[in-house]
């Protein structure tokens, strides 16, 4: 009763988390800071799919949670590799 | 959502301290002045955040009524994210380096450290 009564905040909180990490990627000022927002927003949006799984009791989040995380790691190293060599693939 | 009560306060509060964790980090990452100071955020917030609330999800659908086991999917995500963080956070200062060579501190001068000159 206490989770079911506590979800919709933690919710809340989770998307106030999610909506910063926004501001970040909007303001800059550099292109090391949009990544690091992107990656933040990435790991914010795991965290709420999962709270949402947890809100709705079915476990189907859990594949798209998996997913976000292994295209929210691909895409932030591609990039810092795109900035680093000038090219993602050598 | 009928856990037992020790179980519902346990989920609870690792619900309350990831997702305590998870604000905290974004909002470091919004307010501090400079790159290399915004990285400690996020870094926090990707693993005790992530941590906890996947602890709790994890918790939750192994008690939950017509459970059927132990919930092992999120051990995965878990897992994923606590091996991939420090990656792509080196990465990330690397590309912050490059991008702004002067941000490097300079290196220390000579007989300045621990060792015997």
């Amino acid at each position: 009763m206490i989770v079911a009564a506590l979800l919709p905040f933690a919710i809340g909180g989770v998307t106030l988390a999610l909506l910063l990490a926004l501001y970040r990627l909007l303001r800059g000022p550099g292109l090391a800071d949009r990544i690091l927002a992107l990656d933040t927003l990435y790991v914010n949006s795991l965290a709420l799919l999962i709270l949402l799984g947890i809100r709705f009791d079915t476990t189907v989040y859990f594949e798209a949670a998996l997913v976000i995380a292994a295209l929210g790691f691909v895409g932030t190293v591609v990039l810092s590799k795109f900035v680093v060599r000038g090219d993602v693939v050598e | 959502m009928t856990l037992p009560l020790l179980l519902d306060v346990a989920v609870a509060t690792l619900l309350v301290i990831g997702v305590a964790f998870s604000l905290i980090g974004s909002w470091g990452l919004a307010k501090l002045a400079d790159f290399f100071k915004r990285l400690h955020g996020p870094t926090k917030a990707s693993t005790l955040g992530v941590g906890c609330v996947l602890l709790a999800s994890m918790l939750y659908f192994s008690f939950r009524p017509g459970a059927q086991g132990v919930s092992l999917h999120e051990l995965l995500i878990t897992l994923f994210v606590f091996l991939t963080a420090p990656i792509s956070a080196h990465l990330l200062v690397k590309a912050a380096l490059v991008l702004d060579p002067g941000a490097r501190p300079a290196p220390p001068a000579e007989g300045d450290g621990t060792t015997e000159a």
